[in-house]
């Protein structure tokens, strides 16, 4: 059988298998949750209001402050080893 | 003590937030070194502090996410990180993990799955515990046949070689992966991505724990490269699982920041660790870890068989795992101090 007609098959069965899987569906209702702002106060409580009025909202703004403070405690660390002295550009075993 | 305790806005729960900062340490050393996201340890961590499980699930992925950006941003600048495997392999990681997923959910209906995915768990968890100890014995006969026959041990001789036998698959197109120094056919590492993504969305879990030998016994990346590249792909699969359960509001990003404040210190001790630690000695490590999971998940199986037990495995199985977070953490933060005084030593020394 030609190579591509192999892999075309092979495409096919993991297309169909992946289908048959995704046909199953998600279970459950959605539960419905709700944050209790009242005891609390600031950003604490502005948090708290933008996860009940909007998960879009609450969700975007986690996934960009996420990586964004990664990077600047990465940053910061960073600065801090290459304060003490450690080559953090090389390494020099090259072993497996 | 008050000062201690931090009200969670979302789960509405107080939490002892010096406990959150441990436990990220922890976690950021051994994600650091080992390049896994370690949701195995993070879950009953948050958990016992207080968190309702749905959201130490949540909270877990999404410092994870932050935690391995400091990790892969460590790794990248030692040149560990193959951005190009991770990419292709990334094709098949969401694909096999989402079939694994939607299949669980699929055989959830037919009947109780439950025993039945941590027994698989326990055989998969098995049979990489013994690929890893079989490897490093393989290689030490090599080194003592070596110097029985008076011949100089090669240092980049290695002890289970089965990547050779999966390179030698020429099926194009054929792809050069320059960090890892490999050539090989493109669908090998988008096969073994799909088959360790079905196996993590069949489990139930990150991957990092089975892609990282994965990528060194199938695809024949050296350790370092391993560590690494899986780092990069637990940072997207994590930012990806973040936003799935954020959006499903299960997601305490106040304690993901306070764990990330440890993670980011516990992430470059880890990472700069591998500086200093040979290859084979972070794959016997990496048996290590996984003996302490497979000891942990046997644990937690043992009370569907005997329920008067519950209470002890349970028990167990928290000292066993936060324990072993305890002990590997420090052995590589000694580690890494012994090798970065060294360093500054000698450059002292040069100067």
């Amino acid at each position: 059988m030609p190579l591509v007609k192999r892999l075309a098959l092979i495409l096919t069965t993991i297309w169909l298998t992946a289908q048959t899987a995704l046909a199953a569906g998600g279970g459950g209702e959605p539960i419905v949750m709700v944050a209790d702002s009242r005891k609390l106060t600031g950003i604490m409580a502005w948090w708290a209001n933008l996860y009940n009025e909007s998960h879009l909202y609450f969700t975007l703004l986690t996934i960009v402050l996420i990586p964004l403070i990664g990077v600047i405690f990465g940053v910061v660390a960073d600065f801090i080893m290459h304060f003490i002295g450690i080559d953090l550009k090389s390494r020099d075993l090259a072993e497996h | 003590m008050d000062w201690l305790y931090v009200l969670m806005p979302i789960a509405g729960v107080k939490i002892f937030w010096p406990g959150l900062i441990i436990l990220g340490v922890g976690v950021g050393v051994i994600g650091g070194f080992f390049g896994m996201g370690g949701a195995w340890m993070v879950t009953p961590g948050l958990n016992i502090l207080g968190f309702p499980m749905a959201f130490a699930i949540g909270t877990d992925i999404a410092h994870m996410a932050g935690k391995s950006l400091i990790s892969t941003m460590r790794h990248g600048k030692f040149g560990n990180v193959d951005y190009k495997l991770g990419m292709i392999m990334l094709i098949g990681t969401v694909v096999g993990f989402e079939i694994g997923a939607q299949m669980i959910m699929w055989l959830e209906r037919i009947g109780q799955v439950g025993p039945v995915v941590r027994w698989m768990y326990l055989v998969l968890l098995a049979l990489i515990a013994w690929m890893v100890f079989a490897d490093v014995a393989k290689k030490r006969s090599k080194e003592r046949e070596a110097i029985a026959a008076g011949r100089e041990v090669d240092k980049l001789a290695t002890g289970i070689e089965w990547h050779k036998t999966f390179h030698k698959i020429k099926i194009p197109p054929m792809v050069h992966f320059s960090a890892a120094q490999i050539t090989c056919s493109a669908w090998l590492p988008i096969a073994v991505s799909f088959f360790t993504g079905w196996l993590a969305g069949i489990l139930g879990i990150g991957g990092g724990l089975i892609r990282m030998p994965a990528l060194i016994y199938l695809v024949g990346c050296p350790t370092h490269v391993a560590v690494g590249t899986d780092l990069f792909e637990v940072m997207i699969s994590g930012l990806y699982g973040a936003a799935s359960y954020t959006y499903k509001g299960r997601t305490e990003l106040v304690a993901a920041i306070i764990m990330l404040v440890g993670a980011a210190m516990g992430a470059q001790v880890g990472s700069v660790a591998t500086k200093y630690i040979k290859g084979y000695g972070i794959r016997i490590a990496f048996g290590l870890a996984v003996v302490g999971c497979f000891i942990s998940v046997l644990l937690k199986l043992i009370p569907n068989y005997f329920p008067d037990l519950y209470t002890i495995c349970d028990v167990t199985a928290t000292i066993l795992i936060l324990g072993l977070v305890a002990a590997m953490s420090v052995y590589i933060t000694v580690k890494m101090v012994q090798g970065a005084a060294n360093e500054v030593a000698m450059k002292k020394s040069k100067a």
